[in-house]
């Protein structure tokens, strides 16, 4: 089918791709800051870029602490603002209990580092408009949620 | 509701300034205490003082995307340099009071701050 001019003017284009690496505590983090600070350079209004940069950040700690590392990928149109997070990690075996509040399988470094509490997927729900997860044992996992843009 | 200032709150909690004097007028809209970040980006909104025990990385890089306003170590508890060299990149100002958790939250209640709950 092909894509009118609207549709392809909707379609949210790649603004930019970052890599980030497994159990890097040292730098966790930094992908949504800097995500953070693209945001609000492009004027994005503020309780908006604090939800999009809650929701990047939980991803971005699981893509470190279960996922194996992976990519990170900002797409931005006029209307959308969508994250797409994906790596080639275990997968999530129950995906109804990985959405559950207080649900976690982190290790006690996890926990030391002040995360495993459970609070990751649900946390990313409460902070987007729409989420997907398509997950698979053993092949990996991609989050991709977006936010209206207002 | 009373929003007193991080400069404020220093005297009640003897709390020593590690970082970003600059910030210390800020006012404070609430607070919260917690040693698990994932909770701080769960239950904190903008404006923020954060009480916490943990002193690593992540609770600047946490306080940075949750828009905490000021980080306050209980317990004595001293990040090393490299946590208040990211912090002064963020002008996050973080202290640090040798009181335990529940007397510094109490202490700051007493003043009229507030936690989510309101």
């Amino acid at each position: 089918m092909n894509e009118t001019a609207t549709d392809s003017q909707e379609k949210p284009q790649l603004v930019q791709a970052f890599p980030v690496k497994e159990g890097d505590f040292a730098s966790a983090g930094s992908v949504s800051i800097a995500v953070k600070k693209m945001l609000k350079d492009v004027g994005l209004d503020h309780q908006l870029l604090r939800r999009a940069a809650i929701a990047t950040f939980e991803a971005e700690m699981n893509l470190v602490m279960y996922g194996g590392g992976g990519e990170i990928r900002l797409l931005m149109s006029p209307h959308t603002l969508r994250m797409e997070i994906q790596d080639q990690g275990p997968g999530i075996p129950d995906l109804d209990l990985a959405m559950t509040e207080g649900w976690s399988t982190a290790t006690p470094e996890m926990r030391e580092m002040g995360f495993g509490a459970g609070m990751g997927l649900p946390n990313i729900k409460r902070n987007c408009d729409r989420l997907n997860i398509q997950t698979e044992v053993s092949h990996g996992t991609t989050v991709e949620f977006e936010l209206d843009i207002i | 509701m009373v929003s007193p200032t991080i400069r404020e709150i220093i005297p009640i909690l003897n709390a020593r300034v590690l970082c970003c004097q600059e910030k210390l007028d800020t006012p404070i809209k609430q607070a919260f205490g917690s040693d698990l970040m994932s909770d701080v980006l769960a239950f904190s909104p903008e404006g923020t003082l954060l009480l916490t025990g943990l002193t690593n990385v992540q609770v600047v890089r946490t306080s940075e995307i949750s828009g905490i306003c000021g980080v306050i170590f209980v317990r004595g508890k001293q990040p090393d340099e490299k946590v208040i060299e990211l912090a002064k990149q963020f002008e996050l100002p973080l202290l640090s009071t040798d009181l335990p958790m529940f007397d510094s939250c109490g202490l700051l209640y007493q003043l009229g701050l507030k936690g989510f709950s309101g």
